[in-house]
């Protein structure tokens, strides 16, 4: 999926940090938008502002806060528990991927440096440290930098989120509700690799589709990913 | 601002631990398994899948607007590649479509 080959190896600095965080900028407005979206959710679903803040703060990973919200237990049972934690997991095996799509680059450094940026990576960070990566450079302390605003900017837009969000008496009048898709499908477009590698997008979002029908709460989602690592495994044997 | 209750405290604890250690778990397994080419595959498909596993019941379940909505943003993604354009584009065009009566 990622080009690890460059031959430099990575560097760590200060100054790394810094580009970092000034490589995320243009994903600040992305994610203070989500993460605003996400605060407004959590209000109508009646979490706490102070739930809605620990969670985008210890978890910072924006599907699977909405669908914890979604099926947030009331009152909270163990086996609400449960369901939220597989549920969590779920959601968010993407970041497993993406995490393992680093290897290559970041494989040479010492693990306390690596394992602190992989806590606090999402897609707009990834996406950033991968362009980079790209580009020739070698400073792995930008992943952690870009990582650490980011995740400043979620919590800061989960709270504002929250608080104005009992003002909007509507929120689909203001297209809040198509901000997760919107986001995914324009995160989609930068893993583009030919039609021939989006087949098995087509069969995770058919299989999601009919799974949607039958199955409980999100679990069309695993059903529709496993669907469309079996089709990209198929593809590997014809090729 | 009341208190959480414990139970609620323990549910984001423990979906806070899963979602770290899924951040560091795919890194982690890079380090110790080799991949055979059809394993590797399936990786590669994975992310890509699960966004359309996500997205298209969504887009299905909300109908038109969503359609219309996701093809503006994929559509200024693809030109300026631009991630709060293509968002913004496509959320106004949710809302003009809703405004329109769709």
């Amino acid at each position: 999926m990622i080009e690890g080959r460059s031959s430099s190896q990575p560097t760590w600095s200060a100054a790394g940090y810094a580009e970092g965080a000034w490589l995320a900028v243009p994903a600040m407005p992305v994610m203070a938008i989500f993460s605003a979206a996400f605060g407004v959710f959590a209000g109508q679903k009646g979490l706490s502002l102070i739930e809605a803040a620990l969670m985008s703060t210890f978890m910072f990973a924006g599907a699977s806060q909405f669908v914890a919200a979604e099926i947030w237990g009331r009152p909270m049972t163990a086996a609400a528990i449960a369901t939220l934690v597989v549920v969590t997991a779920t959601v968010n095996l993407r970041f497993f991927l993406i995490g393992a799509s680093l290897r290559p680059w970041l494989g040479a450094l010492p693990a306390w440096r690596v394992y602190p940026a992989l806590a606090l990576l999402t897609e707009p960070g990834w996406l950033m440290s991968i362009r980079y990566r790209a580009q020739g450079g070698s400073d792995a302390a930008i992943v952690l930098g870009g990582g650490f605003v980011l995740w400043l900017v979620w919590i800061a837009g989960t709270v504002s989120g929250y608080m104005l969000g009992t003002l909007v008496a509507n929120p689909q009048r203001f297209g809040l509700d198509l901000i997760m898709p919107v986001f995914f499908v324009v995160m989609l477009v930068p893993l583009w690799r030919g039609a021939r590698a989006a087949v098995p997008w087509v069969a995770a979002g058919m299989a999601a589709l009919i799974a949607a029908r039958f199955l409980p709460g999100s679990w069309y989602i695993i059903a529709g990913a496993f669907a469309g690592a079996i089709a990209g495994a198929l593809q590997d044997e014809q090729a | 601002m009341s208190r959480p209750e414990p139970l609620i405290l323990l549910a984001i604890a423990v979906m806070a631990i899963a979602t770290v250690l899924i951040r560091v778990g795919g890194y982690w397994l890079m380090g110790r398994v080799p991949l055979t080419a059809r394993v590797r595959r399936m990786l590669e498909a994975l992310p890509g899948s699960i966004v359309a596993a996500i997205v298209v019941p969504i887009v299905a379940k909300i109908g038109p607007t969503a359609l219309l909505a996701v093809i503006a943003a994929a559509v200024v993604m693809i030109l300026r590649r631009n991630e709060l354009l293509a968002v913004a584009v496509g959320v106004t065009v949710a809302v003009v479509a809703r405004g329109a009566g769709a």
